[in-house]
């Protein structure tokens, strides 16, 4: 029996999967990701400090924030560049507003039509228009942040180098503080549609790969591999090695225990504790737990991670009100800093995202590595997946086939964003 | 019956369909006047003629050339949707360089990839009946187009530059806070976003349509560019000699 599926429907990106089954023994299992590459690390060389975070914002549409972010963090980092308290704040803000977005966007418009059995959310089946409308209208407050924050929801505009070029007037945050606090009863409902679905049970463990630090971090300079061991993130290429898969070209990451996965259920298992009291419930309700992964709950993850975000972007709205947001001057390079070698780690939606980068004497940008969440995560969502297969061959193709395909889409992979799959040379 | 309408993406960043997936205020009603046939990202299934296929990315190698002339073939208007689809948007940025070095400095020497050519606007491979400039799109230009080409009209995009909207928004120059803007010379329609945001003009939406080339290249010296630092800036979001085409 042979599984073909082309142009996967419902993702971020172009990619075919192909299962070969042989009186129920896996044969092969590929997903080939069809992405013509970009060579956004080629490109990226060349430019001064100051043009570098809006073109690597470019890699990616659906999280163009948390590029941005992380390629300010490594040219800060490189260049010495302390940001101010209130430059932290905001960051953090576009970092809840980008899951946010990009979150709901999965949860309810490319993961809920398999549950209810339809193409797509949008337009809506008969009986789906409320669900579509309350979807919008979540997303749009999202995005709503995001226009007041980064002055744009894709590709943000206000974010430089030491800080903003421009702060949201404080009476526009206190609009969207209330219409967080009216979002509360979409919060729930959207607890309990995902929470009235059957997800397949495939109990893996994998090694999960996440942002250290204090509290439910976005942005940071540490990292936590599966055993909880800590590492600086500018140690990043010996704590996340490489191996070349025999039927790929693409390189896969690993840290010594094997491939690993990023995201939603790998923030969950090392920061669990520090979820906002609001997400905690969530979490218990929905039974979602640090424990084993089961892949497909990665929704539920994300529901939980929906809610945290929402409440830690009101508790950030009040803490930047209270210190009198005013528009302040960018940080400046420490005196004589030079170049320099950075590496901006942040949580992206879809995981630990880095950059690292080293400029030059005059400030231009020599050597550039990103690491993209869904390329570290490839190599074990094609262990997950030959997993999956094993597991379900036993049920008539149509249902393997979509259990597939769930599967696929629990990960929530960004292939457009994947500008090459992994490359492990730091600059 | 509505009209059918299909979204389609190449190579970029999907920024642009996000932009119109984030008309929440106008998709439900947008909806009730067009039937969406194919919407990759949001929607399984899709397939036969359409009325409208809005192209997104650019497109490279023979493979992606021949799945846009497929969809030519099935659309009445096909429109690029967005600076990489337009102009070629970043992708250009590597379209100078030779693909064989790029390919050596991202992925490792000896590394071979398949599906290589130079990024090209969508306008260098099959016609192009219309176009939403911009990375990304500005959501409200995306409806103005689609609904000149349903009520049957050709669609206008301004035919005045960034710098009026800027002055409009009465907005300091940028020039005057020591930073080079594309302003004066690229197409309006964006209402001057980036400006108002503290940034600068990089010309993602391309030129107006004749620009004033020499006094600008003379501010632009007064500044201390060089011809190459020139030519740089234009080459952000813009393929240089014939478009690729």
């Amino acid at each position: 029996m042979k599984i073909e599926v082309r142009h996967l429907t419902r993702i971020e990106g172009h990619a075919h999967l192909e299962v070969d089954l042989e009186r129920g023994e896996l044969v092969a299992c590929r997903l080939e990701v069809a992405e013509a590459p970009r060579f956004f690390e080629a490109i990226l060389v060349g430019r001064p400090a100051g043009e570098v975070a809006p073109l690597a914002s470019r890699i990616c549409g659906v999280c163009s924030h948390s590029h941005t972010l992380a390629s300010l963090l490594a040219t800060e980092a490189a260049l010495g560049v302390t940001v101010s308290e209130q430059t932290r704040g905001l960051r953090r803000l576009l970092a809840y507003g980008e899951l946010l977005q990009s979150h709901l966007l999965h949860l309810y418009f490319l993961a809920l039509p398999d549950y209810l059995g339809a193409p797509g959310l949008v337009p809506p089946a008969p009986g789906h228009r409320e669900l579509a409308t309350r979807a919008l209208r979540m997303k749009k407050l999202a995005n709503d942040l995001l226009w007041a924050v980064g002055g744009r929801p894709v590709h943000p505009v206000t974010p430089c180098v030491g800080g903003f070029a421009a702060v949201p007037e404080p009476g526009v945050l206190q609009g969207l503080r209330g219409r967080l606090v009216a979002a509360l009863p979409d919060l729930e409902a959207t607890v309990e549609l995902f929470g009235g679905f059957a997800y397949p049970d495939l109990p893996r463990e994998t090694e999960l790969v996440a942002l250290g630090g204090g509290g439910y971090p976005f942005l940071g300079d540490t990292l936590v591999l599966g055993d909880g061991s800590p590492w600086p993130a500018a140690a990043y290429p010996e704590a996340l090695g490489e191996y070349l898969a025999p039927d790929s070209t693409a390189k896969l990451a690993a840290t010594p225990r094997g491939a690993y996965r990023v995201g939603p259920q790998a923030r969950l298992r090392h920061r669990f504790g520090a979820l906002s009291p609001m997400a905690a419930r969530t979490a218990a309700a929905l039974g979602v737990t640090p424990g084993v992964a089961n892949p497909y709950r990665a929704v539920l993850a994300r529901v939980v991670e929906v809610v945290h975000c929402t409440e830690e972007a009101l508790f950030e709205i009040d803490r930047l009100l209270l210190a009198g947001l005013a528009p302040e001057p960018p940080a400046e390079p420490r005196r004589g800093a030079g170049g320099g070698r950075g590496v901006g780690a942040v949580e992206a939606p879809r995981g630990l995202l880095l950059h690292a980068y080293r400029y030059d004497e005059a400030g231009r940008l020599v050597a550039a590595d990103c690491l993209i969440p869904t390329a570290q995560s490839l190599g074990a969502l094609r262990g997950d997946l030959a997993a999956a297969v094993r597991a379900f061959a036993h049920l008539p193709e149509p249902e393997l086939t979509r259990r597939l395909e769930l599967l696929l889409r629990a990960y929530d992979p960004c292939l457009s964003c994947a500008t090459h799959r992994v490359t492990r040379r730091s600059p | 019956m509505k009209p059918r309408v299909g979204f389609f993406d190449f190579t970029g960043c999907e920024g642009c369909q996000l932009t119109v997936l984030n008309l929440e205020d106008e998709l439900l009603e947008l909806l009730e006047l067009v039937d969406l046939a194919e919407f990759r990202e949001v929607l399984t299934g899709g397939g036969g003629p359409l009325e409208i296929a809005f192209v997104e990315g650019s497109i490279v190698g023979p493979a992606q050339e021949a799945r846009l002339r497929a969809v030519r073939a099935r659309s009445r208007f096909l429109v690029a949707l967005g600076a990489c689809a337009d102009t070629a948007g970043v992708n250009a940025l590597g379209a100078s360089r030779d693909s064989g070095a790029l390919v050596a400095a991202v992925y490792g020497p000896g590394a071979i990839l398949p599906e290589l050519g130079p990024p090209r606007p969508v306008a260098a491979v099959v016609p192009v009946d219309a176009r939403v400039p911009g990375c990304p799109v500005d959501g409200a230009e995306f409806l103005h187009v689609l609904q000149a080409l349903l009520v049957g009209r050709a669609p206008e995009l301004p035919h005045y530059s960034v710098c009026v909207e800027c002055k409009l928004a009465e907005l300091p120059c940028t020039f005057d806070r020591g930073r080079v803007c594309l302003g004066p010379v690229t197409r309006a329609g964006c209402h001057a976003r980036c400006l108002a945001g503290g940034d600068r003009c990089r010309g993602c939406r391309g030129l107006v349509d004749n620009p004033r080339s020499e006094p600008y290249y003379r501010i632009l010296a007064d500044h201390g560019l060089t011809e190459a630092e020139v030519v740089a800036e234009f080459g952000l979001f813009n393929l240089a000699g014939r478009g690729g085409r």
